[in-house]
């Protein structure tokens, strides 16, 4: 293949034959995320660039160490967007980094996940092996889904070069609206405007407040923000930004923050004080310091599960799998990357 | 299944299925012989018809004990021969789990057995006023499980998505008969994305038991508007065109002229006969998203050479200008003993080159062919009709299809968008992945069937199979299909 490819296969090798490890770096925007991270760095950080992309196709395919912000840029360029929001946490955020990560933001519940709009991802995997799944075209069958397995997986799989993602059109015009209510308030309109077909791109409460996000044609968000009523809040977008970036006053606490994946309409978690709900009830931020465990329990009560987001103990970051899970898990690892170099125990702790 | 051993099996199954949900006399077994790939037939030594989940765990256990293949079936009407028997397996119907368990119409989740057909599923949660997005034109007969196993596709997953952006949850069975969870009921699972795994996995990874299906609100209107085009070049160019106008439609799908014809004298549905092409396409939403949509894609597709734009009156109208589409293969079948569907995709802007293509080699090989398809995806459906009667016809058919195939390679494509690739484009596999790709998922499937026991012989190759093609065909198979890579791999310039 490429110089770059054979480059990484190299040290690939040499990190076997050494008893050594690699942790894998694009931006290191997300090094808080997951399990922490150990091994020598690699850097994807220069492998950059736009490779193609053509707006009527909706297709982009771009190098892992490009700048999230820039393809991003790019998008906007000709009108078009990640429509999976992924949060960058911070500016040096790459794409690869972001589809490791398989973080999606607010629009997710209405528009999809990071993983929805992988077509096609190309790696390394840990024997050194340069490997092409998936494609550039919207629908594509042959051969297992392993590009949607690389999404999330942290790296641990396989070292993403390429990816091609599904872009979709911006939407022309937004408006967000509020509803001063209770939480409980808040989850039971959630259910109601979730069997209608109202243009939503996000819904957030906390303190007291329920935001709703519209997003679509003109005509159809002002026919839909007349029906919902509320009232028009004067942030906009920049709040949406903010709430992806974890940068609202919510989020500056020195406590462990904690993402909650739940069934969205699971009755309130009594765990924390502080609670932010996104995603229709899908979502929800606690900051809290009660025991992992209690919080792995809990989630699982209500058929969700949890992961520690930032602060606390780095070993428990993700739900502990039952035990037939834990063996295709470990098998899985194996079957990419058998002895076991590639961002080892990111995701769980291995053996 | 020895023969030696097959007494002692059977006597087991049996303690497991009532008499009459094990057959094995060949009469029985023959309605079981092949999918919608007709031309690929075997019988299986045994079929077996359980109704409990408990009863396909002690199947699979067995038939782990005793090293006998299984391949799981739905409705069969796969496309690929993904639902073929194996000559020494047990074929392992599912159509008998065929109950919708749960409708939660607050959470839009329907949990649902795998042998549930798709229409069902809509016509079950339709008086919440509800419904599950994707719709492929089998969805009268094809089996929820089947659609999981091939990630189906439909008219309307331009807008709404796949099989796997529908699908929450799935309750599998592994060769052994363990049973996991994949998914969740939230919007992620922890850990790998095994549900991404098994969907369109083709049934060699587990079988699927449950599944719970994401349901949205039905639209608050749709519109669905029919454009003729006096060439298919114009029609395509319309197709691009839509899409940069910034518009998504619910659908967007092509016929050319053979296949208008085909179904307007099955259905009669009013399409205009003597256009070359027309384009079938839906705006959907709110009445007001509804309206301006319409403008937008009417005056794109007036600019770009539309001869006539209708839209469909009623409701009544735009059912029946969809079901003159849906009813595409059936009204091809009509017209030709037998016909045989091609399922390669390509970026949208080719299409216009390879049906040009497509209509250059059927002249060359003296065969028909009608094309219907979702546009929208770049997902071709090539129709080669074709008459298994006369001598040589079929393998003449399948050489055309081959070349189909490799054209949409050339410009980009793939091999395969939605009928996966079963026995029948097992070949083609070598071609578009490499041998390390082909090494890597088969240790992926080793994970979860390490006896390979599940649907053996099929979407994968195995390194000896390959290597037969490619010395039969030369390096990298050219007499089939060409030497680029297929889009699969994405490409360094
Ligand atoms: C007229 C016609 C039109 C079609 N249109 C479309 C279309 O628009 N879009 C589209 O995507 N497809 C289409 N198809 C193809 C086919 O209908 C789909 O592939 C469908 O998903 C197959 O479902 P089935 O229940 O018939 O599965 P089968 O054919 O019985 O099986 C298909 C595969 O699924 C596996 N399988 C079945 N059940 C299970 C289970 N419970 N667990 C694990 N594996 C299982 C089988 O082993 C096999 O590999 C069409 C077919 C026909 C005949």
């Amino acid at each position: 293949m490429n110089a770059f490819v054979d480059a990484l296969a190299e040290q690939i090798t040499r990190t076997c034959e050494n008893g050594g490890m690699l942790r894998i770096v694009g931006g290191d925007s997300k090094a808080f995320y997951g399990g922490a991270p150990v091994g020598d760095t690699l850097s994807l950080a220069r492998h950059q660039g736009v490779i193609s992309y053509e707006p009527t196709e909706l297709v982009v395919t771009v190098r892992s160490g490009t700048p999230l912000a820039e393809l991003q840029a790019t998008l906007a360029g000709e009108g078009q967007m990640l429509a999976f929001e992924p949060p960058a946490f911070g500016a040096s955020a790459t794409i690869g980094g972001t589809i490791a990560c398989g973080l999606s933001g607010p629009a997710r519940p209405y528009r999809g996940a990071a993983r929805d709009y992988v077509l096609g991802v190309n790696c390394v995997n840990g024997k050194g092996q340069y490997l092409r799944f998936g494609g550039q075209v919207m629908k594509n069958v042959a051969g297992y889904d392993l590009s949607r397995v690389m999404t999330g997986a942290l790296g641990t799989l396989g070292i993403i070069t390429e990816v091609s993602l599904k872009v979709l059109p911006l939407p022309e015009a937004e408006q967000t609206l509020c509803f001063e209510c209770t939480q409980s308030d808040a989850l039971s309109r959630l259910g109601e405007w979730a069997l209608q077909p109202w243009p939503l791109s996000g819904t957030v409460f906390f303190d007291g407040v329920l935001r709703v996000r519209l997003s679509g044609s003109g005509a159809g968000v002002a026919a839909a923000a007349a029906a919902l009523g509320g009232e028009t809040c004067a942030e906009g977008a920049d709040f949406w930004h903010d709430l992806r970036e974890h940068r609202l006053p919510f989020f500056a606490s020195d406590l462990p923050l904690w993402r909650l994946s739940l069934p969205p309409q699971a009755p309130p978690v009594a765990l924390a004080d502080q609670q932010l709900l996104e995603w229709g009830g899908g979502q929800r931020w606690l900051v809290t310091e009660t025991q992992p465990q209690q919080i792995f329990a809990a989630a699982a009560a209500v058929g969700g599960h949890a992961v520690r987001f930032r602060g606390g103990d780095r070993a428990n970051s993700f739900q502990p799998l039952d035990a037939v899970g834990q063996r295709l898990h470990t098998g899985l690892k194996a079957a990419f990357d058998p002895v076991g170099i590639l961002n080892r125990d990111r995701l769980y702790p291995e053996a | 299944m020895k023969r030696e051993n097959s007494d002692s099996f059977l006597h087991e199954l049996r303690q497991i299925l009532p008499a009459k949900a094990v057959l094995t006399a060949e009469e029985e077994l023959r309605p079981y012989e092949c999918d919608g790939l007709s031309g690929y037939r075997e019988l299986p030594r045994v079929v077996a018809l359980p109704d409990e989940v408990a009863q396909v765990q002690a199947i699979l256990a067995l038939c782990q004990r005793h090293r006998v293949p299984v391949v799981a079936r739905g409705a069969g009407t796969g496309l690929s021969g993904g639902a073929t028997p194996h000559s020494e397996g047990l074929l392992l119907s599912m159509t008998r789990f065929n109950r919708i368990l749960a409708v939660d119409p607050v959470s839009c989740t329907a949990r649902v057995q795998p042998g549930v057909r798709n229409l069902a599923v809509s016509e079950a949660v339709a008086a919440y006023g509800l419904y599950y997005a994707p719709d492929p034109s089998s969805e009268i007969a094809c089996t929820i499980g089947g659609n999981v196993a091939e990630n189906a596709g439909g008219v309307h997953c331009l807008k709404y998505g796949l099989t796997v952006h529908n699908v929450l949850a799935a309750e599998v069975l592994l060769m052994g008969g363990e049973s996991i969870r994949v998914g969740s009921e939230g919007f992620d699972a922890p850990g790998y994305d095994l549900l991404a795994a098994i969907t369109g996995s083709e049934g060699m990874l587990g079988v699927v038991t449950e599944v719970t299906l994401r349901l949205l609100p039905q639209p608050e209107g749709a519109k669905l508007l029919l454009a003729a085009f006096d060439t298919i070049e114009t029609a395509a160019d319309a197709v691009a065109q839509v899409i940069a106008a910034g518009v998504i439609p619910a659908g967007l799908e092509m016929m050319d002229n053979p296949a208008i014809r085909a179904a307007e004298d099955f259905a009669q549905v009013g399409y205009p006969r003597e256009a070359a092409a027309i384009l079938l396409c839906e705006v959907d939403g709110t009445s007001a998203e509804v309206e301006q949509q319409l403008e937008t894609v009417a005056a794109v597709l007036r600019e770009r050479g539309a001869d006539e734009i209708r839209v469909a009156r009623d409701e009544t109208e735009r059912l029946r200008f969809w079901s003159g589409r849906k009813n595409a293969f059936p009204a091809v079948g009509r017209i030709s003993p037998d016909y045989y569907c091609i399922d390669g995709t390509i970026p949208r802007k080719q299409i216009g080159k390879v049906l040009k293509g497509i209509a250059s080699l059927s002249e060359q090989y003296g065969l028909r062919v009608a094309n219907v398809f979702h546009a929208g995806d770049g997902n071709l459906h090539p129709l080669i009709l074709y008459d298994a009667g006369n001598p040589g016809e079929f393998e003449r058919t399948e050489q055309l299809g081959g070349e189909i195939l490799a054209l949409c390679v050339e410009v980009g494509g793939t091999i395969t968008g939605e009928h996966g690739v079963g026995l029948e484009k097992i070949n083609q596999m070598c071609v578009q992945f490499n041998e390390a790709e082909l090494a890597q998922f088969h240790a992926f499937k080793s994970v979860f069937d390490p006896a390979g026991l599940l649907n053996p012989g099929k979407a994968v190759p195995t390194p000896a199979r390959c290597a037969e093609f490619k010395a039969l065909h030369g390096r990298g198979g050219e007499s089939t299909l060409s030497d680029t890579p297929v889009s699969g791999p994405i490409s360094e310039p």
